[in-house]
């Protein structure tokens, strides 16, 4: 079995994230990291390789991004994909969430894998589910949200939460699964592991190593734009009571409550 | 007829719609009167022809029903809104929040080459389109997305748009045959909604009890307890409170907890410092209650009590049992 | 009267706890040729001069494998938990990176304007003429933080393995020659358990390790324990808390200030004062940094800065500004005679703060540990290419360089503060002045910790935050930029139940709020108290060691993540 981990670079939680005014996307100048939620997907994939229900022969992590991206391969690397596959390429910029689920399935479609495994979001809140725009594009079953995985012999069964409550589903391989953070703890990656990353195989790709037509991404292939930021809309400030007599007190929350279709 | 918004309506095995979608279709139905088009809305599974046709009440003018997809799972449904949209024309799919919208929008994006916005707030009209607003960067700032070319997709955050039954009268029922993608076969529903009573999802709750230090002790996150119950919520706590052992992990908002937004946020005991405020601040409402004049919480909360939590919140749990008993 | 926080010491033996033989099997230890603890200035500097001598020791260099250089940094980055004023003399720059003009160095401006001021309550005096450590012409202000990203990218380029998230636990030592540095673990929960992720720690065995942690390194007081390396007078420590501003006008000189609002009585020792630094055009920077061995218990550096800006003075500057950035760090200032009696043992060295190199009068650390860590790149170069692990020569070359002859000459000009404000000023001045000969001798100092302190007045004109000019700690704390996990276990090791003096002490001293005293103690007044401590709040200051507690490195990756401090 071969299990791609799709990966993201984004800010760090810690940075103080602004819009750069000019480009209107989010500055990502500042530190950045492996999508949090991404961590969980390789885990999944290593616990699906350790769990000896399948024989995975190799866990590739595949990312889209700028030039400092690699640092997100390298930790996937660190916490133990086999390989490593950068696309990147200036025609990429700007690409919004239809133009990146476009590039992703086209890079991840050179690879050929059975199973794609990725985090529920991303860390930037840019968008959550590509995973479910990359499988229709791939042609394969999705499912989001997972939390947990049992492989089986050609299939994996899930369970997921959703709307009421949690779902089992069975899935046919080759699928594409994203992942909640509950499905697992990430293991921290050993020194010796972090050590050898760097050596670990990588290939870059541009867009036209993997048939990805240069009109369909970018700014100039995104079908949605960013036509104004504004600050958020100024709360009012609050009232505030101060409690003498309790029982009026009271009495004035639940009016209040009651005026807010609350109660 | 050409333009028009198409909205996704989830319901549960026993055929009710959920809130989120309902509030979707009156959304839609307020977008496309400005608009000069149509609201639509589909279902899939067995839906009732009283169940689909109920949807007009919400402001559906039609409901597109597919009895063969299968509920539950978004790829079938994928196909389903795509023919209709091709079909039909209609210019926006719009979702209201949960986990089969995103799954469903997210698909139609590839199905259809076309923009999605997630996580929306607000929905308005600008130069005879629609423009989704929706927050970046932890909502410090609010970002307006416009779409190119047909269609576009908004999903919403969950609880953005409010439920509007009014007297739209009865929808037009339109049955549609639907041949799955291959891929949409794939995935087979075993068990639907199954309960875990243990983890209470404090992130579905509309209104949240939070307790703080200010409680005193562990035992008194009964008081907690009790109104939330009487209220119909659930708990949650601060991250200090975990910390000591009062409550658990799974019930603790901030920085390091979980990020809620429901409509009611109570906070007792709460000074409102900055690690938990990030995890509440969306709340609809908050009302908090704390004996510290001074109390950070104060300056962002819809209503502040300052008084003692000990003698406020028992008395408010039984005026509640009281007000909604009676 | 008075109780010193010394009566109370941490339970830990750094000598014992913190040092070890290698446990790892041969085969499993990771072996480098120089283990660097640290990725601060002197560390880096450290790292890119070995890497830069390699070049020309091909021999050396296969002999030390792999990995010949290895930095260590337990922040996300390196930088992120560095912290300074700074106005950075430019030798150590120029002499390690000779092709690079200036301009492309991480430096805001050089400075061509700066005053000095003695503020009271309402009123900043210009002091004429500007006593002669403030000068700072032809120096450059610098944000530490992005020194330390830069130089971490330039180590990077030479070849030198920065391996962060990384924090150095344990010192690893065999018949008394030092073999490298063990890892901590990851994955361990709040009571010490191993979490479902646990990872063990590694072994680092390297040929030459190289000690440059900086203030309160943890490794650095357990070597300096465990071979006894004290120096003549024990180490001091500062505290600084730093805000980075965005303001509307451009500030157009580097200030320094003294006084108001630190008070002069030498009952309460409050030395220290407060600097504004321009940082390009739209961005200025201001702290306040006071010595630790004040004596009031309900001192707060934090609040007192807070303070400082409701002058009318600072508000100026800082009129319809918004605060971007916020941190807080100790600084050594027990100056020469402070210094371990040697910097090195067999195949060890100690480099920058860590070893106490900084000149408290004229607020330069940054260069010195540049170039101590060049120095040291120099002799274990050399020793090793003889296969001698013996450094000896490190510590010469530092007291005969500019360090130690910058460090002698200014060598009592701390101690006299302890007169008060006035007497200590005029004889530091004469000390300057005389270049160090007058008043000569050695000034007594002793410990921070060993300061008697009481509850007194100092908290009585802290402002309450208005969150647009004043903050309170907990939302300065999210400021820095501070992850550190909810449930790791508590890296501050001090006692718990301590009398209310002592553990006000750490309450108003600590800038991110990690101790408090509970409410119904606070209320009844009780005389001894339980201390309630929140580490993940800790930006990992060193406050806590100098005053009492000890502070040990948390997990990997923890603490702040400081982008322009």
């Amino acid at each position: 079995m071969k299990i791609c981990c799709l990966v993201k670079e984004v800010p760090d939680a810690a940075v103080q994230k602004r819009i750069d005014s000019s480009t209107k996307r989010l500055d990502r100048s500042g530190e950045k990291n492996l999508n949090p939620f991404d961590t969980h997907g390789i885990e999944a994939a290593m616990q699906i390789r350790e769990g000896g229900n399948a024989e995975v022969d190799e866990i590739v992590a595949v990312t889209m991004g700028p030039e400092s991206a690699v640092r997100a391969l390298h930790k996937a690397v660190a916490l133990g994909a086999d390989r490593s596959v950068h696309l990147t390429d200036e025609a990429l910029a700007g690409s919004d969430v239809c133009a990146t689920g476009y590039a992703l399935a086209k890079v991840l479609e050179s690879e050929q894998p059975d199973l794609v495994l990725l985090g529920q979001q991303s860390d930037d809140g840019e968008c959550y589910t590509i995973g479910a725009v990359v499988a229709d594009h791939l042609k394969m079953p999705s499912l989001t949200q997972v939390i947990k995985i049992d492989v089986g012999d050609g299939k994996l069964t899930c369970e997921r939460q959703a709307e009421y409550g949690y779902d089992t589903v069975e899935v046919d391989l080759p699928a594409v699964i994203s992942v909640g953070d509950a499905i697992n703890e990430p293991r921290y990656p050993s020194l010796k592991a972090i050590m050898g990353a760097k050596k670990k195989p990588l290939e870059t790709h541009a867009t036209g190593d993997v048939g990805i037509d240069a009109g369909e991404v970018g700014e100039a292939g995104s079908k949605t734009q960013v036509l104004a930021i504004n600050p958020p809309p100024q709360k009012e400030a609050g009232e505030i009571i101060e409690d003498e007599d309790t029982n009026e007190t009271v009495e004035k929350i639940v009016a209040w409550l009651d005026e807010r279709k609350l109660i | 007829m050409a333009g028009g918004i198409l909205v996704y309506a989830l319901h549960d095995d026993e055929g009710n719609f959920n809130k989120n979608s309902l509030g979707a279709i009156s959304e839609a139905a307020k977008l496309a009167s400005e608009l000069g088009t149509e609201a639509a809305a589909v279902v899939v599974g067995d839906v009732s022809d009283d169940g689909a046709a109920g949807l007009g009440a919400y402001g559906a003018k039609r409901v597109f029903r597919a009895k063969d997809a299968p509920e539950g799972l978004a790829q079938p449904i994928v196909d389903v809104m795509a023919k209709v949209i091709s079909d039909e024309g209609f210019s926006y799919a719009l979702f209201g929040g949960g986990l089969l919208g995103f799954e469903i929008g997210a698909g139609l994006t590839a199905r259809l080459n076309a923009g999605v916005t997630m996580e929306v707030t607000e929905v308005k009209v600008q130069d005879g389109k629609l423009v989704a607003e929706r927050p970046v960067l932890q909502d410090s700032a609010i970002v307006d997305v416009g779409y190119v070319g047909e269609p576009g997709i908004i999903i919403g955050r969950l609880n953005a748009f409010d439920a509007n039954e009014g007297d739209g009268g009865s929808a037009e029922v339109v049955d549609v045959d639907i041949e799955l993608s291959d891929w949409s076969t794939k995935a087979r529903m075993v068990t639907r909604g199954e309960q875990r009573g243990a983890d209470v999802n404090i992130e579905d709750a509309e209104i949240l009890v939070g307790g703080g230090r200010g409680l005193g002790e562990k035992d008194n996150f009964k008081l907690a307890e009790e109104l939330a119950d009487a209220m119909g919520g659930a708990v949650a706590a601060t991250r200090a409170v975990v910390d000591a052992g009062w409550y658990p992990y799974a019930a603790q908002i901030g920085q390091t907890g979980k990020t809620v937004a429901p409509k009611l946020y109570l906070a007792a005991g709460i000074s409102g410092a900055i690690q938990h405020k990030v995890g509440m601040q969306n709340s609809e409402n908050i009302l908090a209650i704390n004996k510290d004049p001074n109390a950070p919480i104060f300056e962002f909360s819809d209503l502040g009590v300052v008084g003692d939590l000990h003698k406020i919140l028992p008395k408010l749990t039984e005026a509640v049992k009281a007000k909604k008993g009676g | 009267m008075g109780i010193a926080p010394a009566e109370f010491p941490p339970p830990v033996d750094p000598a014992a706890d913190y040092v070890t033989e290698p446990t790892d099997p041969e085969d499993e230890r990771i072996e480098v040729g120089v283990a660097i603890v640290g990725g601060g200035p002197a560390g880096l500097a450290c790292a890119i001069k070995t890497m830069q001598l390699l070049e020309d020791e091909p021999e050396l260099a296969e002999k030390l494998g792999e990995v010949p250089v290895a930095v260590v940094e337990k922040g996300k980055v390196t930088g992120a938990h560095l912290l300074s004023g700074a106005n950075m003399r430019p030798s150590a720059m120029r002499e390690l990176f000779p092709d690079l003009d200036p301009s492309e160095w991480p430096v805001y401006q050089e400075v061509t304007k700066d005053a000095v001021y003695l503020l009271t309550k309402k009123q900043a005096f210009p002091l004429k003429p500007m006593p002669p450590n403030f000068r700072n012409h032809g120096n450059y202000v610098t944000s530490i933080a992005k020194l330390g990203r830069f130089l971490g990218e330039k180590a990077e380029e030479a070849g030198a393995y920065l391996l962060t998230e990384t924090a150095a636990d344990k010192l690893l030592v065999s018949d008394r020659i030092v073999k490298g540095i063990r890892s901590g673990d990851k994955g361990r929960g709040r009571e010490g358990e191993e979490l479902s992720n646990f990872e063990p720690g590694s072994d680092v065995v390297a040929k030459a390790t190289v000690l440059a942690e900086g203030t309160q390194g943890h490794l650095t007081g357990a070597a300096i324990d465990f071979f006894e390396l004290q120096g003549l007078l024990p180490q001091r420590w500062e505290l600084g808390v730093k805000e980075i501003w965005e303001v509307e006008k451009p500030l157009d000189r580097v200030i320094h200030t003294m006084g108001w609002p630190l008070r002069k009585a030498p009952k309460w020792n409050e030395f220290g004062g407060s600097f504004i630094y321009p940082m390009g055009e739209d961005k200025v920077c201001i702290g306040l940094v006071v010595g630790l061995d004040y004596t009031d218990a309900t001192l707060s550096v934090h609040d007192a800065l807070q303070e400082l800006k409701t002058h009318p003075f600072v508000r100026k500057i800082l009129e319809g500004g918004k605060r971007v950035g916020w941190g807080a760090k100790t600084i050594p200032s027990g100056g020469f005679w402070a210094l371990p009696r040697t910097l090195t043992v067999p195949g060890m060295v100690i480099a920058g703060d860590g070893a106490g190199m900084v000149n408290v009068p004229e607020l330069k650390g940054i260069h010195y540990a540049m170039h101590a860590g060049m120095y040291a790149a120099e002799a274990i170069v050399d020793a090793l290419k003889q296969d001698s692990v013996n450094f000896d020569a490190y510590d010469e070359r530092v007291r005969k360089s500019l360090i130690g002859e910058d460090l002698y000459r200014s060598r009592n000009m701390r101690q006299p503060f302890s007169r008060g404000f006035f007497v200590g000023g005029a004889i530091a001045s004469a000390m300057t002045i005389t270049k160090g000969a007058f008043p000569g001798g050695r000034w007594h100092q002793h410990p921070d910790a060993e300061e008697e302190m009481e509850l007194d007045g100092a908290a009585k004109n802290y402002p309450k935050p208005d969150n647009k000019y004043t903050f309170d700690k907990l939302s300065s704390v999210f400021a820095s930029g501070n992850a550190t996990r909810d449930d790791a276990p508590n890296h501050i090791k001090v006692q718990r139940h301590v009398p209310r003096e002592v553990a006000q002490t750490w309450v108003s001293m600590c800038p991110a709020q990690v101790y408090e005293i509970p409410d119904d103690q606070l209320e009844n007044g009780a005389a001894e108290v339980d201390l309630n401590i929140t580490p993940s709040n800790c930006v990992q200051c060193g406050a806590i060691t100098a005053k009492g507690g000890r502070l040990t490195p948390p997990e990997g990756g923890d603490g702040p993540l400081y982008q322009e401090t």
